[in-house]
């Protein structure tokens, strides 16, 4: 399948490693991945902060960049979410306020092909054995928009499951959230760390070495607090487990020379 | 035995309130204990309950088909409610709504009211009003009489006193009742409290209430109660006073039947409230001889009249909301200014206000949907804080730093050039504020560091983040660099 990746604009700037997980991922299970240059953003934020005249011009963008594609995928729910609840409205109001009148028809075409990429793997793929390989104790932290808006249910633990090496531990509290919610990190800041003692708590009381989620930014709010302890505990991307194999550990191992800075 | 109300006028922001609250180590473990009892209780009868789904369908379609004709189903209300014997009066707002009162419990001829919990009369600030008129309001829930002894604020819509624990009730009725040597099993809070009421309830002649609905098609009113305090409220004094928003009304009888199976198990775990009370007007030689609804607006007709916000007002005050909400697990009510705390809270106070008041509460929530899972109505709560947001961000003006910041920003995301260029800007802008954590020395078994360094500081509103978290410096190559090379090679 030709599956047109949408990198989204966080990970695109702060979490690079994970786009290239998804391709190895893809590209390891057969398919070929293209990547739109005009992509950018979804317009989550500005939505979700109250700026809605301004994210309503990245619909357009969206569609005209993806409406081609096979499958969409994204290593993202919450801003899977974004689209599949907001993105019909917006176009609605586009079209309302007299802007392009195909939109519409284009939004509701294009939607049903965007896939979160755990999502991607277990309902579109129908796999849940990518033949990864992670000799590591790891927690799945189930991220509010994976939950409750795309229904991921246990999806993604299915594939942490069936990597080999890995021992999944279940984190207390599951559908807790973390805290960030976006703007609300930093405009409640006080609240929004509360919330993420508690997760943080959870976290280390698993004992795992590592916590992973299908969204970076839950994981950079939750990292943000454990090395600000210096807990030792690392957050990772679902993907960046996914894409690990025995061979490419081997190879990992091989070129971990020692190096004096 | 007057407080401070809590007011949306006069209340801190959201935030500043939440931060103080939050050093109350007590207040949180209360919160926190009380809102787990509550979630796992209720999470138990929801499961039992195959049709939840069905019957949250079924009361969200008749809550907003009652809406949506409001006006056709107050008309009916009062017709039948005064064909049976009640009076109906009209409120535009806390004021008018303090003043009917007032003047009905002097023409009652009593210097004295029960209270049954009602948070309209909260919301109107109806004690104050009473007191300031000479009238003792003595409120007849434990919870209420707890935060009326205390000179307290209720902090949750259905346990108003839920942020206090066993010790610090006792030493509120030890000082206030008089009781020194009461003890601090729950049965001997009880006793006192029983004591305390029952010589109110035999000797107070006027009662007022709220209700939890009002049936159009027989004029009749409901409510459901833990304590047995409303069914005496309601049965022994002479008049009954009513304050009840527009927006309780059913169509009809029959619409109960999902209602009160969502209710009880959303609010307080239970298959079924223990006093169901339902009336309509005066009957000879029972009850109470007269009977008075005061129908309030106050900012009701204002939300009604926002098809987006209208679905606030489906709202059957179960509390289901606040329970599972994580920020107000973590604050308490009291943060928000308002007598309805939480997510319901956060949509209806500012709603309420005409969007004046209260523009930090549409922010106070990750969006995470706790919310909306748990409600009995399915009302969108995030889908509500999302739209007031944009009103508030409208209000404030597009010269407000916030704004101009999210304008650039949004402008960058509409061209691939310009976010090219900002995340080239922003590597560089971060460079004086990353401490690296590459090493000057090496460590047997240990590879060079490939991993960015971390942000410890940030200036701005941005500190917000790293006062208690770091983040993680930019790669030093996004994603699409990466790519364009991969293409090349």
């Amino acid at each position: 399948m030709k599956v047109a990746l949408f990198i989204t604009c966080y990970n695109d700037t702060l979490f690079p490693a994970t786009g290239k997980a998804v391709v190895d991922v893809l590209e390891r299970l057969g398919h070929t991945v293209e990547f739109p240059p005009g992509q950018t953003c979804c317009g989550q934020m500005h939505w979700n902060t109250g700026y809605q005249v301004e994210a309503l011009p990245l619909l357009p963008r969206f569609v005209s960049q993806f409406e081609h594609a096979e499958a969409v995928v994204v290593p993202s729910s919450s801003c899977v979410a974004m689209m599949r609840e907001h993105y019909p409205m917006m176009a609605e109001r586009i079209v309302a306020e007299g802007g392009d009148a195909t939109l519409r028809q284009r939004t509701a075409a294009l939607l049903p092909r965007v896939w979160e990429f755990s999502e991607f793997l277990t309902k579109k793929l129908g796999l849940t054995d990518v033949g990864a390989y992670y000799p590591h104790r790891v927690t799945y932290h189930a991220s509010c928009h994976g939950l409750r808006s795309l229904g991921l249910g246990d999806g993604p633990q299915k594939l942490l499951n069936a990597v080999r090496g890995l021992e999944l531990v279940e984190i207390a509290n599951l559908e807790q959230c973390c805290g960030f919610g976006g703007t609300f990190a930093v405009k409640n800041a006080d609240v929004s760390s509360a919330m993420l003692s508690e997760k943080t708590r959870a976290v280390l009381n698993t004992g795992a070495e590592e916590c992973t989620a299908c969204d970076n930014s839950c994981l950079m709010h939750i990292q943000g607090a454990l090395h600000r302890q210096r807990t030792g505990v690392m957050t990772r991307h679902i993907a960046e487990i996914l894409a690990n194999t025995e061979a490419s550990e081997a190879a990992n191992d091989t070129d971990g020379t020692e190096v004096t800075l | 035995m007057s407080r401070v109300p809590l007011d949306p006028r006069t209340a801190p922001a959201f935030q500043t309130a939440a931060k103080m609250l939050l050093g109350d180590a007590q207040l949180r473990k209360n919160v926190r204990h009380a809102t787990d009892v509550i979630q796992n209780k209720r999470r138990k009868l929801v499961e039992e309950k195959h049709d939840w789904q069905l019957l949250r369908e079924s009361a969200r379609q008749i809550r907003a088909h009652a809406l949506q004709h409001l006006d056709v189903y107050l008309d009916e209300f009062e017709r039948n409610f005064t064909r049976a014997g009640g009076v109906v009066h009209w409120a535009r707002d806390a004021a008018e709504a303090q003043r009917i009162v007032v003047a009905l419990v002097k023409e009652s001829g009593s210097s004295e009211v029960i209270k049954i919990k009602s948070m309209t009369t909260e919301e109107v600030q109806l004690n104050n009003a009473l007191e300031a008129a000479g009238i003792r309001a003595y409120e007849t829930d434990l919870a209420e009489l707890i935060i009326q002894l205390g000179e307290d604020q209720p902090s949750h819509i259905v346990v108003p006193a839920l942020h206090k624990n066993r010790a610090q009730i006792r030493e509120i009725f030890r000082r206030t009742m008089n009781l020194p040597d009461l003890g601090d099993k729950p049965a001997d809070l009880a006793d006192a409290a029983r004591r305390f009421l029952r010589e109110k309830f035999l000797r107070v002649k006027t009662a007022v209430s709220g209700a939890n609905f009002l049936i159009a098609e027989t004029g009749g009113i409901c409510i459901v109660e833990s304590e047995g305090n409303g069914r005496m409220c309601l049965t022994l004094p002479e008049t009954l006073i009513s304050v009840v928003g527009i927006e309780k009304v059913i169509p009809r009888w029959q619409d109960l039947e999902p209602l009160i199976q969502l209710l009880p198990r959303s609010a307080t775990g239970e298959r079924m409230n223990p006093y169901n009370s339902l009336w309509s007007g005066v009957h000879p030689g029972d009850g109470p001889r007269a009977m008075h609804v005061v129908l309030l607006d106050n900012g009701r007709t204002n939300v009604l009249a926002d098809s987006e916000g209208r679905q606030t007002l489906q709202c059957i005050r179960c509390a289901a909301c606040q329970n599972a909400c994580p920020v107000y697990r973590q604050t308490g009510g009291h943060a928000y200014g308002s007598v309805y705390a939480g997510p319901i809270g956060a949509i209806l106070t500012p709603q309420l206000m005409h969007m004046e008041h209260s523009q930090t509460l549409p922010y106070a929530s990750s969006l995470c949907g706790a919310c909306y899972e748990v409600c009995p109505v399915k009302i969108n709560i995030p889908e509500v804080l999302i739209h007031l947001r944009n009103k508030v961000v409208e209000q404030n003006g597009w010269y407000a730093p916030e704004s101009l910041a999210m304008k650039a920003v949004a402008a960058v995301f509409r061209s691939e050039r310009r976010f090219r260029a900002a995340q080239r800007l922003g590597r560089i802008a971060e460079l004086p504020l990353v401490k690296s954590e590459k090493r000057s020395f090496s460590i047997v078994g240990q590879k060079q560091a490939t991993k960015p360094g971390w942000i410890g500081w940030l200036p701005g509103l941005l500190g917000g983040w790293t006062d208690t978290r770091d983040l993680q410096a930019m790669p030093k190559e996004t994603f699409r660099d990466w790519w364009e090379k991969r293409g090349k090679a």
